[in-house]
């Protein structure tokens, strides 16, 4: 059975209620739940194929479902229909404003809401799509906080890449961080670019969908066959920001296998038809991220190297 | 005085570098930095800043800045947003004050936040001129984060109205103010009436608190000022905190500062189509509005005041 519920609501100032959905479809007992969630950022798309493409994949398998999935495709609602990544009206990433509040502002008090309806899921994966200046791979990105009890469901997710990261204090007002402290295990998978969706990583993403749910015995059928991930700490991966504003020129692609000392691009100078700075590979690797939005100041991030034996 | 340029800000080809500058007062010494705008709005932060390096201007000329104090005023490091009227880094919507203590190989804003953290670093005191997350009118105030080292009852020599005590929040983990405590600089964010207007009286009062602070501290000598206030110390846990239930216009019934009684209006909230009142906001008791949202339509369950009880 499919319904579409209200997961927590406030009025908006002129005539229209901001209200939070979800897409709930219901298989037999035994009641596990799955919570996929995206569209915390307005210019993170890549989830809205997924939403759309999971929940038709799922109808069709419905007599095979054991327990509940809940998609909730549009955490930020204003900020997807405005072309807008943060919240409109509002100085504070949604992603830093969790698990929320009722005693502060209309989005704490929607952050609380969405909080307490995910709570106690058997598991959420929480998608996002970068923005619109990086494309990346396929990938799970885990506090190392978590990992040891994450990792063994990441592995399924048919992602190219676990990013095992540093904590920060500042990441524990994220979605998956509070959801984790609350005991519900949650993994961030970041993919594609900002303002777009590539259908091939969403169709990657579904197929690992099924296959975690076959392991959590969701689906009664066997799990569809995936590729293991490369897991990788901080260690590993190399950073290359611009040096010069200007704009980027790439001499090399996403997805690419590049050696240390390697061209990566160049920040270009259109007013003189110089070339500002030249970006090298500061290690042999896979370029993960790559620079897609070509003005660039200083400090622009341009491309993440995948280092080590791969 | 001596004027220096602490780093430039460069979008070239098609922005002009930026120099931001530090104004330097009396010796070598790092007795108190003072950080003025780093938002594109903070109009007023600027001009406070502004107003206190021409006040040091006169007074070490009169010779009433003691030996061994040295000074330093940074107006503002918010040009490049400020020059295209947005509050963040135009291309990214970052906020430079999410970003420290920066990182000199990270993205722009980290970059930046580095430099200015290292212009500032080191300082016996330090007082940034700053803004809330959230549009409104406050009473002047000193806040200073409750990290466990803060030392709250030098809060009090600014002769301000309130002291205002905060345990920070994850998201507070990288302003400019937790990280200099973090770096053993005392340091107390000082809150005027206005951000992104120029308040006359409220920015007088600002400079006036800070000459009060050098002065009650020994740095000054036979500076005439007014007394200030006695000041209150009070913990942002005990405000109350006063939210809408709907959305709609909102109308103030009761100006910052004011004295309201238990069950007093304290604003409207109008229907957007019909001019009726949807909902009245009572002081829930006794007390002073010390923030008052600044809005003329709001959305519900947000903070409209915060209220110093008795």
């Amino acid at each position: 059975m499919n319904m579409i519920e209200e997961v927590v609501s406030a009025h908006l100032p002129v005539g229209e209620t901001l209200r939070i959905q979800k897409n709930r479809i219901e298989g037999a007992e035994p009641k596990k739940r799955l919570a996929i969630v995206t569209g915390t950022h307005g210019d993170e798309l890549d989830g809205q194929y997924v939403a759309w493409q999971l929940a038709r994949v799922l109808k069709k398998r419905q007599p095979l479902l054991r327990g509940t999935v809940d998609i909730y495709p549009a955490l930020n609602p204003l900020g997807i229909s405005t072309i807008y990544r943060g919240l409109p009206g509002f100085d504070l990433d949604m992603n830093r404003i969790f698990p929320g509040s009722s005693e502060e502002t209309m989005y704490e008090y929607i952050a609380g809401g969405i909080i307490e309806d995910i709570a106690g899921a058997d598991l959420c994966i929480d998608i996002h799509a970068s923005n619109i200046f990086l494309r990346e791979i396929p990938q799970v990105r885990i506090n190392e906080q978590s990992a040891e009890t994450l990792l063994p469901l990441a592995k399924f997710l048919n992602l190219n890449f676990l990013w095992v990261h540093s904590a920060a204090t500042v990441l524990e007002s994220t979605l998956a961080y509070s959801l984790n402290s609350l005991g519900t295990p949650t993994l961030v998978v970041e993919m594609g670019v900002g303002m777009r969706i590539t259908k091939s990583y969403g169709d990657q993403l579904i197929t690992g969908i099924l296959s975690v749910m076959s392991q959590l015995f969701m689906l009664e059928e066997p799990c569809p066959p995936v590729a293991p991930p490369i897991v990788s700490t901080d260690g590993n991966v190399a950073f290359v920001n611009a040096n010069a504003s200007g704009i980027f020129i790439p001499r090399v692609r996403h997805e690419e296998r590049v050696e240390e000392g390697q061209l990566l691009g160049l920040i270009a100078d259109p007013l003189s038809g110089g070339v500002r700075e030249e970006l090298h590979s500061p290690a042999s690797g896979l370029i993960f991220t790559l620079r897609e939005y070509p003005v660039v100041n200083e400090g622009s991030l341009i491309a993440r190297i995948l280092g080590g034996a791969l | 005085m001596k004027r220096k340029t602490l780093f430039t800000i460069d979008a070239q080809p098609y922005r002009q570098p930026i120099p931001v500058y530090g104004y330097f007062f009396g010796s070598e010494e790092k007795t108190l930095a003072v950080m003025g705008a780093i938002r594109g709005d903070e109009f007023q932060q600027m001009y406070t800043a502004a107003k206190l390096v021409q006040e040091l201007i006169r007074l070490e000329a009169e010779g009433k800045i003691i030996d061994d104090c040295g000074l330093l005023v940074i107006p503002c490091a918010g040009q490049f947003s400020m020059n295209v009227s947005r509050r963040f880094w135009p291309l990214d919507n970052t906020d430079i004050n999410r970003m420290f203590p920066g990182y000199d190989k990270g993205e722009t804003t980290q970059r930046l936040a580095w430099r200015i953290f290292e212009a500032l670093k080191g300082y016996t005191y330090g007082i940034h001129l700053t803004s809330l997350y959230l549009p409104g009118d406050f009473i002047p105030h000193i806040r200073i984060m409750d990290t466990g080292w803060q030392e709250n009852a030098e809060g009090l020599d600014f002769g301000l109205p309130y002291l205002i005590t905060r345990k920070p929040r994850p998201y507070d983990t990288t302003t400019l103010n937790y990280n200099w405590q973090v770096w053993e600089t005392r340091t107390f964010s000082l809150y005027t009436k206005a951000t992104d207007f120029i308040d006359e009286k409220s920015a007088q009062e600002a400079t006036d608190s800070i000459l009060r602070f050098l002065t009650r501290h020994g740095f000054l000598k036979d500076v005439p000022l007014p007394e200030g206030e006695a000041t209150q110390a009070v913990s942002e846990k005990n405000l109350v905190t006063i939210r809408n239930i709907c959305g709609g216009i909102l109308l103030h019934c009761r100006p910052t500062s004011s004295q309201v009684q238990a069950g007093e209006i304290m604003a409207n909230i109008v229907d957007p189509y019909t001019a009726t009142v949807l909902e009245e906001i009572r002081a829930p008791q006794k007390g002073t509005i010390f923030f008052a949202r600044h809005a003329q339509i709001i959305s519900a369950q947000t903070i409209v005041f915060r209220l110093i009880p008795g």
